[in-house]
């Protein structure tokens, strides 16, 4: 427990004024039944804004659940959740969705595209919902395919577009509205390490670019490499916060 | 809403065959409810053409007739009848709805046909009439579902003993022969009457009518002629002759084995005889249904304020098999669209469902996206009433196709009430408010079978949404 204290206060110590996401005591609790599941203990941290930030952790220690909280998709079983200065506790459901709708920006593992939807209609999705008028969601939308250079199958649906080129829509997809957090969980884990490797560079290009705060969930080394901040997680709990060369 | 719209119809697309069978599902109710639809609204239509045609819209009788007027009509007979046509037709409201005003006179009494071998008698149920009204009343056709008019001379306002009555009443008075009719099986042979009888029955029909048949020289006017008593409006017996100018099947038995009609003078001489002739009612055809209840409002408030003790009626009341028939068509109707709206609203809530689990990861991806509980209602919702409007819709047209084709098919058929077969008629095409109703309320079941999934989607908690494999 004194250790878990000391990363605390190491964790919140760097510039709080800056941080964008700040957790106070937060436990998460999943009920089966009559089985009560933590997935999360009491963590507390604080993470800076522009960084890229990793949260590292074995299946199962709770990276998806914390991920989850900062996205606001998810409501802790105790303890307060500070995303861009809000409250999150304190939205309701429909404040909640306009807020992600303007702040976060999602990356998934599975890429979850709207099948239905051409890479354009998909990146443009978020910018409808922000309620941006049409030459200005053209503008951004071709400019952001052009950024992951998929520019040439913008007309094309996910169906017909590689894994890779399938994350590259989601990320373009996810910064398109320019949120102020995007949340990436495993973006890597069902890619081939080539491709890996591209969208990790991707992603680290645009951040340098956007100046917009990256969290991810992942145990890929070669994305932990490019972290400015490193959360490790073990059974539920902040087990060490480290800061990279690049901080 | 453009994206919205762009999402159900693609989604719709990409699940084509479940999309299709639901639409089939949609499609088949609009069909079998605007067929049914389109029967019935012909059916009500030419059962009303039926009516107007024969007893026009509304009826003023004097107060009680109504009710009490079957068991003795003279003694209901409005007095100046004509000055009550004057002030219906002066009127500045209900003047111009009318197409005709005339009035009637109803009766009952025996009539008996003692001409040479035959003695047969029967009671009647008649009804005088000014023939040249009752023609006009018979070209009336607003909803053009007459199945077309033929002139019938065989009355005339120029000949008042002339007279058509009941093909059975026809047959029971052995006149079967004179009018030419046939299938009549050979009436039973008259007993002689004993003297005991004669002279129980000094002023019976038989011996006033044989009084007065004596007199005629029978076979010199081919027109056969009947006798008809009556007890006048002061209780007296009066007999006239009525010329038998011919026999109408009335589609009802009861009424085909009773019914005589004769000009209205005719009438009134044997009920009022030399007496103040009256009229039992005065009928009123409109030029236009709808203008109805109108006119039956301002002549009841005429009545009212000219302190006259009349009453109106419309021919619903007087011929109650009209609103009979129309309710168990309506009953048959609500059947037939409460057993379509279960079967689509299965079809859209299963189809639906299916969508929604397969959507489920898709549906937490969007709300993690920021979309709205609402916004995937919506979504769902649409998607719904997309299937449904677009399988309405193609039912329509092609319940449209199928009535052009029964109604080119030269099918006929009896309708209840009626005599003579009519043509077989589905009146879909043109009736807005019957394909907009069916297309409407099949709109709302599917919306309302869409809504129980959608909304199910919506509350799905987002992350057990995007944890769905």
């Amino acid at each position: 427990m004194a250790r878990a204290a000391v990363l605390v206060a190491a964790a919140t110590a760097a510039n709080p004024a800056a941080a964008v996401v700040r957790l106070r005591q937060i436990a998460k609790t999943y009920r089966s039944g009559t089985l009560e599941v933590p997935a999360l203990r009491g963590i507390s941290l604080e993470i800076p804004s522009h960084r890229f930030s990793v949260v590292v952790g074995a299946s199962g220690s709770g990276k998806t659940t914390l991920l989850n909280l900062v996205g606001c998709i998810d409501s802790p079983s105790s303890g307060t959740v500070e995303v861009c200065g809000e409250e999150i506790a304190a939205l309701s459901d429909d404040a909640l969705s306009d807020f992600r709708a303007r702040n976060i920006g999602f990356i998934f593992q599975t890429f979850s595209l709207v099948p239905v939807l051409s890479a354009y209609e998909n990146v443009e999705y978020p910018l409808l919902l922000v309620g941006m008028p049409q030459a200005e969601r053209r503008r951004r939308t071709l400019a952001m395919l052009e950024a992951v250079g998929l520019a040439p199958q913008a007309h094309q649906r996910p169906n017909e577009l590689s894994g890779g080129q399938r994350q590259r829509v989601a990320i373009a997809r996810a910064l398109v509205k320019e949120p102020q957090v995007v949340l990436a969980d495993e973006p890597t884990a069902n890619l081939d390490s080539a491709t890996g490797a591209s969208i990790i560079e991707l992603m680290r290009r645009v951040q340098v670019q956007s100046r917009t705060t990256f969290i991810f969930a992942t145990h890929d080394t070669q994305l932990m490499s490019h972290a400015d901040q490193t959360f490790v997680i073990r059974d539920g709990e902040l087990v060490e916060h480290r800061k990279g060369e690049r901080q | 809403m453009n994206l919205l719209f762009k999402i159900a119809f693609r989604n719709m697309l990409r699940n084509l065959r479940r999309s299709l069978m639901t639409g089939s599902a949609v499609a088949a109710g609009a069909l079998a409810l605007l067929l049914f639809g389109g029967f019935a609204a012909y059916i009500f239509a030419g059962l009303e053409t039926n009516n107007v045609q024969r007893i026009g819209h509304l009826t003023v009788f004097r107060a009680g007739y109504f009710l009490l007027g079957a068991g003795n009509p003279a003694a209901y007979g409005i007095d100046h009848y004509r000055d009550v046509i004057q002030l219906i037709e002066r009127d500045p409201v209900v003047g111009p709805m009318i197409n005709v005003i005339t009035p009637t006179q109803s009766l009952v009494g025996i009539a008996g046909n003692f001409s040479g071998s035959v003695e047969a008698s029967k009671t009647f149920l008649g009804t005088g009439l000014i023939p040249s009204s009752r023609e006009r009343m018979r070209q009336w056709d607003e909803f053009r579902a007459a199945p077309g008019y033929v002139p019938d001379r065989r009355m005339s306002d120029d000949d008042p003993s002339r007279g058509e009555i009941g093909v059975g009443l026809a047959r029971v008075l052995g006149l079967c022969g004179p009018l030419g009719l046939h299938g009549c099986p050979a009436l039973p042979a008259a007993r002689p009457f004993s003297a005991a009888t004669k002279d129980e029955a000094q002023h019976d029909l038989t011996e006033l009518a044989a009084r007065d048949l004596s007199a005629d020289a029978q076979g010199s006017n081919p027109t056969p002629q009947i006798d008809l008593l009556a007890a006048t409006a002061g209780g007296a017996p009066n007999v006239v002759q009525l010329a038998v100018a011919g026999a109408e099947p009335q589609g009802v038995k009861e009424l085909d084995d009773n019914f005589v009609a004769m000009p209205l003078g005719l009438a009134q001489q044997l009920v009022y005889g030399r007496g103040e002739h009256k009229a039992t009612g005065i009928v009123l055809q409109l030029h236009r249904s709808e203008d109805m209840q109108t006119a039956r409002a301002r002549l009841t408030a005429l009545f009212a304020q000219k302190h006259l003790d009349l009453e109106v009626r419309d021919f619903g009341e007087l011929a109650p098999f009209y609103g009979q028939v129309k309710n168990m068509f309506s009953a048959i109707f609500l059947f037939i669209a409460l057993v379509m709206g279960v079967i689509v609203l299965f079809a859209v809530v299963n189809t639906m469902t299916m969508n929604v689990m397969e959507r489920t990861n898709e549906v937490g991806t969007i709300r993690a996206l920021g979309v709205r509980r609402a916004g995937i209602r919506s979504q769902f919702t649409v998607e719904g009433v997309l299937i449904g409007a677009i399988g309405a819709s193609v039912g329509a047209v092609v319940a449209l196709g199928v009535a052009a084709l029964i109604n080119h098919a030269g099918l006929t058929w009896i309708p209840p009430g009626n005599a003579t077969a009519i043509p077989l008629r589905l009146d879909v095409a043109g009736r807005a408010a019957l394909v907009g109703g069916a297309w409407l309320g099949l709109a709302i079941v599917t919306t309302l079978a869409a809504l129980l999934p959608a909304n199910r989607a919506a509350r799905l908690p987002v992350v057990d949404a995007l944890r769905h494999v």
